[in-house]
């Protein structure tokens, strides 16, 4: 990381080298294997971070889960933005 | 203990004690095992088999020096295939490029690379070897050259802590995404170089005023881990999340412990990979039940509020400052050996520190 990067609708999120989202067969969950942590995913957290694949602006993403839980789309934006700004922050995922 | 425990995380695999360095706070035991001692390539892979079934996720690769082994690509490639997260744990001063890129096409996730302090002398002196410091930034660079993360691993004490903002510029430059500023723990090696250790009160203050500027400062570009070290805390650290409830760790010679530490603690019985299933180590292994949970605690802990947050503190400070490895952490306040500990750190600060005794092979007790 040489600056903090900034999560809008325009930015295209990806994992960087290092970072994996797993099944965690053994207690049913799904984990992000980070360096030397490793972060649990609830149920939204893994809709939106099995979303970013590097291609997909927040944007897209955003109208994509609005219309897949027939929920309001700046909810929805708060939602992702936080979470993804949030693992920016902990260099869990890129832009 | 009648409920099984939950499966283990992490796995810290120390696979060899060799290493070209010889810090005097060597986390490793003062008894090393030599080479000879080693378990063979074909017995990490079965652990790791065992470890992958059992519900780990992570495996941190250490020593020692782990590259020191020639069969680490095959090691992380196995880890690799089952699924495991492989995290080299090094002091870099023996890798280049080629090997690098080998570990990394194998399936290499992370690089965790281990600093002396800022300053190049200062840090070859500290690690007892000429020229470490140079190749340890040669080393950062490459790795984030290659794209792998970057962890850097400042061990800090009286005789470096003044570097930390030259260490933390160094984290940066490389180009690190973590920077763990490592206050040296006192067992084994440390414990016998105490005196020449022990930050100063004072020190420890302008350190930790330090982290909390670069933090803010450096907020998205570089995260940091940092714990304010015992001998100055109120409150005992979470030792490993709790004594076998997170990580195991199997010694190069194939001991499985509760942490890399445990054996400094007489009168546990260890267990070695082989002799039975790990499952079932982990799950009855006398060592692992001894300190799990919280039925093993004497008062003040048991009746604490926290007795779950940080689970007693560490056994083998326990052990090392008052020979009992069952009472709560000196480093919480509400020990009764808490001040002892404490004027300990006052007394042994208020005079020059004496030489280290580096840690050698053959030159434990």
């Amino acid at each position: 990381m040489t600056a903090r990067v900034t999560i809008d609708e325009s930015s295209v999120p990806r994992l960087p080298r290092g970072m994996r989202l797993k099944h965690d067969e053994t207690r049913q969950q799904w984990v992000i294997l980070a360096p030397e942590r490793l972060f649990v995913l609830d149920e939204t957290a893994h809709a939106i971070m099995s979303s970013v694949d590097g291609t997909a602006s927040v944007g897209a993403i955003v109208d994509e889960l609005a219309a897949r839980f027939n929920a309001p789309r700046e909810v929805i934006l708060t939602d992702v933005t936080a979470l993804l700004q949030g693992f920016a922050d902990k260099g869990v995922i890129a832009a | 203990m009648t409920e099984a425990p939950a499966p283990p995380l992490a796995l810290l695999a120390e696979l060899t004690h060799r290493c070209p360095l010889q810090c005097p706070y060597c986390s490793n035991p003062r008894e090393l095992t030599a080479r000879s001692g080693e378990m063979a390539t074909e017995q990490w892979l079965s652990v790791l088999e065992e470890a992958a079934a059992l519900g780990i996720l992570q495996v941190h690769f250490s020593g020692g020096e782990p590259t020191a082994r020639n069969d680490l690509e095959a090691i992380v490639a196995h880890a690799e295939g089952l699924g495991l997260y492989s995290n080299l744990i090094t002091s870099g001063v023996l890798l280049d490029r080629a090997r690098l890129e080998g570990l990394a096409e194998r399936g290499l996730q992370h690089v965790q690379l281990s600093f002396q302090g800022a300053e190049p002398e200062n840090a070859d002196r500290i690690g007892g070897f000429r020229g470490g410091h140079a190749k340890k930034l040669a080393v950062g660079r490459l790795v984030t050259e290659i794209g792998l993360p970057l962890t850097i691993n400042a061990v800090m004490h009286r005789q470096n802590l003044d570097e930390l903002e030259d260490m933390i510029a160094i984290a940066v430059e490389l180009g690190a995404q973590r920077l763990e500023v490592a206050h040296v723990q006192y067992y084994g090696w440390a414990l016998h170089n105490r005196q020449a250790l022990l930050p100063t009160f004072e020190q420890l203050e302008r350190a930790t005023k330090t982290v909390e500027a670069a933090r803010r400062r450096l907020a998205g570009v570089l995260v940091f881990d940092y714990v304010v070290p015992d001998y100055y805390a109120r409150r005992p650290k979470s030792c490993m999340g709790g004594w076998g409830r997170r990580f195991l760790n199997i010694s190069p010679a194939g001991y499985v412990l509760p942490c890399h530490a445990a054996e400094t603690i007489t009168g546990l019985t260890f267990e070695r990979v082989g002799s039975r299933p790990l499952a079932e180590i982990w799950r009855d292994g006398p060592a692992f039940q001894r300190f799990r949970g919280t039925d093993w605690m004497p008062e003040p802990c048991a009746s604490c509020e926290r007795r779950e947050v940080d689970w007693g503190g560490c056994r083998c400070q326990a052990f090392a400052l008052t020979g009992d490895a069952a009472v709560t952490d000196p480093a919480c306040a509400l020990s009764p050996h808490h001040e002892d500990m404490l004027s300990l750190a006052r007394q042994e600060t208020a005079v020059a520190p004496p030489d280290f005794v580096y840690r050698r092979i053959g030159a434990g007790p």
